[in-house]
């Protein structure tokens, strides 16, 4: 078992840093999920623990070890890959065995660590069978088998479950965290799916362009979200994000749309900002309609509906502010759906809102 | 739904195939039956006006991303199945009516499904079947060292494979040996080179792979008798290290041993590799030479331009007429205001460049040079008169000007092939 540490890691191309000092700390036995976007740096970040990529500078730890120049095979990893081609001829057993075959390793020694992993995947009443006489879920977990049977000391996946259909994709999610949890392998997961990261990690770390932005629980980053980049990549729909000014006395967060007064837990922050541009964000599911909500502090809001995609046991709407280009997404109450085009008053929780630092975009 | 076509020789645009469908739920007649290998995702092969095409199930980012590096890889001359077309947005704007075929089974969900096509390496073989006919233990070595090889050839040019295996090659016999296409780049990557952890990798998942298709095929008794899937598996790593340290190692020598440069080139191009430049230094204060050689795929301009072209020329020709399409197609670019695909611009080059050039030039004004020497010298007699003029002359001018200076000339004898006074009279 292990952990996994960055230690100010840079990795760069020429004269481009994709990587611009990474310091982040894996647990020993934890399932962390690497997301961002596109070219933010994740699949690097993989690879270098993998040995694939050099590293420019600082170091890499995995356990106690210092790996930044240990080769790939002897740094007891094992890549895991989105699915593997079943060999046809061979049974269950054979299929998980062969690695194991080709690194010479005894008999016995086989028999004992294929029976470990069908055992863990509950494939031991297939081991003799062929391919063809298996399901599309007991290929998969085959297929995991091959992964695991080697018994490495942290797992790393890349983006795996991509080529797959949604039904098969939301089931394997459930597969692998709990066959992560069973076999209590470090193991780093590498997405670009924020809700797959936010249901399978135990905890996530954000990249945007090279940079880590936030690293925490699923719910840390959900509730607490340290910039505005997190804030609005972590949870769907987006969170809203406003630009709003401080007033002068800094009482008051002002928009041409919408008024707050400045909640009691910002007033110190808020404060030091007197005049200043502040970003002010709010969560889908912290807007309701009139008369739909019971919260204390609210501000009220002028907009009308743009787009109205109802979910069954939800309704989102996109409205337009009355007074800004601007459109906030809110999550509303099924039975009260507006039709498009409908003046609405929305009400904002105030108590539930995101302040961040106009010029730095992190949180106050 | 949307159909990108790579090359405009290849008219899969066949609207009665009911592209906005999954695989799985085309009528099985649709099909045609080919020689495959194993593959993970649903692949299935149709047949188009005398083409066989191989269709390939894969999510929208993925199949895009296999479709840009197949052609990046073809551009680049590697042995590669050729990428045809990639059909996306498969849910958007085709009834079901227009499709003549009937359909199968219930609608899925196509919103972010694509369809890579490619063409079906024809004269290529999987390995199982190459296998299945009856193969000898050298024969077996052979096809190996084909893989090994591609694999050389590929990290050579920075790409890592991924998942290199017997499955995701495609086998064509050369000559008495055997040649290896990739089939598969569905978790390739192109970096500018590739890092030895990269290279390491991509060898320790290719012996992995390669144990398992053999084991398989010992499964199904259908190894060659007295072969080890696991001593062949851990030849292959044994087989690719000895070609990339011939490939790539630095030697340094005596001032007097100057014969050992050309010793290697020679190994080199036994290889089947082409030295592209060799880098000599000085080392231990001067007293003796390193040389680092860079290599290249072999014929790599010739199979190029033949694969874009169809014309068959020396590797020089194929260097010089390659940077004059290469020049074409960025005017094309610039005058049309859009980006022109290779194929296409090597399509109209010939059209409007190459053929015009050489059809305004009577068979016995060339003489014994070939229509790619003659354009040769079109091109350098252009290059000499843009020079003298201080702008580009343009190939029609140059061509007349070529024809009534150098070939009438040299016709009547006043001087031989290949001269051309101008060019005499200017320093290049």
């Amino acid at each position: 078992m292990a952990s996994i540490k960055f230690d100010n890691v840079v990795k760069s191309y020429g004269d481009v840093d994709i990587i611009k000092g990474l310091d982040l700390e894996i647990r020993d036995k934890e399932f962390m999920v690497l997301v961002g976007p596109s070219g933010c740096g994740k699949s690097t970040t993989l690879r270098m623990i993998a040995g694939l990529e050099e590293i420019t500078d600082g170091k890499l730890y995995i356990g106690d070890r210092v790996v930044n120049n240990v080769h790939p095979k002897d740094r007891d990893v094992a890549m895991v890959f989105q699915s593997y081609a079943l060999y046809p001829h061979m049974s269950v057993y054979e299929n998980i065995a062969f690695g194991l075959r080709l690194r010479k390793l005894p008999k016995d020694e086989i028999d004992r660590l294929v029976s470990e992993a069908a055992d863990t995947l509950g494939l031991t009443p297939l081991l003799d069978r062929k391919p063809k006489a298996l399901s599309g879920g007991q290929r998969q977990r085959v297929a995991l088998g091959r992964a695991i049977v080697r018994k490495p000391s942290v797992f790393l996946f890349d983006e795996p479950l991509s080529n797959l259909d949604a039904e098969l994709r939301v089931h394997m999610r459930a597969e692998i965290a709990n066959l992560q949890k069973r076999l209590a392998i470090t193991s780093v997961y590498v997405t670009h799916d924020q809700v797959e990261a936010m249901t399978m990690g135990d905890r996530i770390a954000v990249l945007h362009d090279g940079n880590l932005r936030q690293v925490g629980t699923p719910l840390d980053l959900y509730d607490n979200p340290q910039n505005v980049f997190v804030a609005q990549f972590i949870g769907t729909p987006n969170m809203n994000i406003l630009k709003m000014t401080v007033s002068d006395d800094g009482t008051e967060l002002t928009h041409p749309d919408i008024t707050y007064k400045t909640p009691e837990a910002w007033k110190a922050a808020v404060s030091e900002r007197k005049g200043k541009m502040v970003y002010v964000g709010f969560r889908p599911e912290h807007i309701r309609g009139e008369g739909e909500h019971d919260w204390k502090n609210v501000a009220e809001i002028k907009s009308t509906a743009q787009i109205v995609e109802t979910l069954g046991h939800e309704v989102v709407v996109h409205a337009k502010l009355a007074n800004d280009d601007k459109t906030i997404v809110a999550k509303m109450d099924v039975h009260k759906t507006p039709k498009v085009g409908d003046d609405l008053v929305l009400y904002v929780n105030a108590d539930k809102l995101h302040i961040f630092d106009g010029e730095t975009t992190n949180r106050l | 739904m949307k159909i990108q076509i790579h090359s405009p020789s290849h008219y899969i645009t066949d609207l009665r195939y009911p592209w906005s469908k999954h695989l799985t739920q085309w009528p099985p007649e649709l099909f045609v039956e080919v020689a495959r290998g194993i593959h993970r995702n649903v692949v299935r092969f149709i047949s188009n006006k005398g083409r066989v095409y191989a269709l390939k199930e894969l999510m929208t980012p993925i199949a895009r991303n296999e479709y840009n590096l197949l052609r990046e890889m073809e551009e680049m001359g590697l042995p590669v199945v050729e990428p045809v077309g990639l059909v996306t947005n498969r849910d958007e704007g085709v009834s079901q009516a227009r499709s003549s075929f009937s359909l199968v089974g219930d609608s899925m969900d196509m919103s972010n499904r694509a369809l890579l096509v490619t063409h079906y390496l024809e004269g290529a073989l999987p390995y199982r079947i190459i296998i299945q006919q009856g193969i000898t233990m050298e024969q077996l070595g052979q096809m190996l060292d084909a893989l090994v090889e591609l694999l050389a050839r590929l990290h050579l040019s920075g790409i890592y494979w991924g998942d290199c295996s017997l499955s995701n090659t495609l086998f064509r016999r050369d000559a008495g040996l055997m040649a290896a296409y990739l089939v598969d780049a569905e978790t390739s990557e192109i970096y500018p080179t590739l890092s030895d952890g990269q290279r390491a990798y991509d060898l320790e998942l290719a012996e992995l792979n390669l144990a398992g298709d053999l084991m398989d095929l010992e499964a199904a008794e259908q190894l060659p008798a007295g072969s080890d899937p696991v001593e062949l598996a851990n030849s292959v790593v044994d087989r690719y290290n000895k070609l990339w340290r011939e490939l790539t190692h630095d030697e340094i020598f005596e001032p007097e041993d100057q014969f050992k440069i050309e010793q290697r080139v020679r190994r080199l191009n036994d290889l089947g590799f082409d030295v592209e430049e060799m880098e000599i230094t000085t080392v231990d204060d001067g007293q003796r030479v390193r040389m680092v050689p860079r290599v290249v795929e072999h014929w790599h301009h010739r199979r190029r331009l033949n694969s874009l072209t169809g014309l068959q020329v020396q590797e020089n020709q194929a260097r010089r007429l390659l940077n004059d399409l290469s020049r074409y197609k960025a005017f094309l670019a610039e005058h049309e205001g859009r980006d022109i695909p290779e194929p296409v611009a090597a399509y109209r080059w010939l059209s409007e460049v190459f053929n015009p050039s050489l059809q305004s030039i009577s068979s016995d004004l060339k003489g014994s040079l070939d229509d790619a020497e003659v354009f040769h010298e079109i091109l350098e007699h252009r290059w000499y008169l843009s020079q003298a003029a201080g702008r580009d002359v343009g190939q029609a001018a140059a061509t007349e000007d070529y024809i009534n200076t150098v070939m009438k000339r040299r016709k009547a004898g006043v001087f031989k092939a290949g001269d051309d006074p101008f060019v005499k009279t200017t320093k290049r």
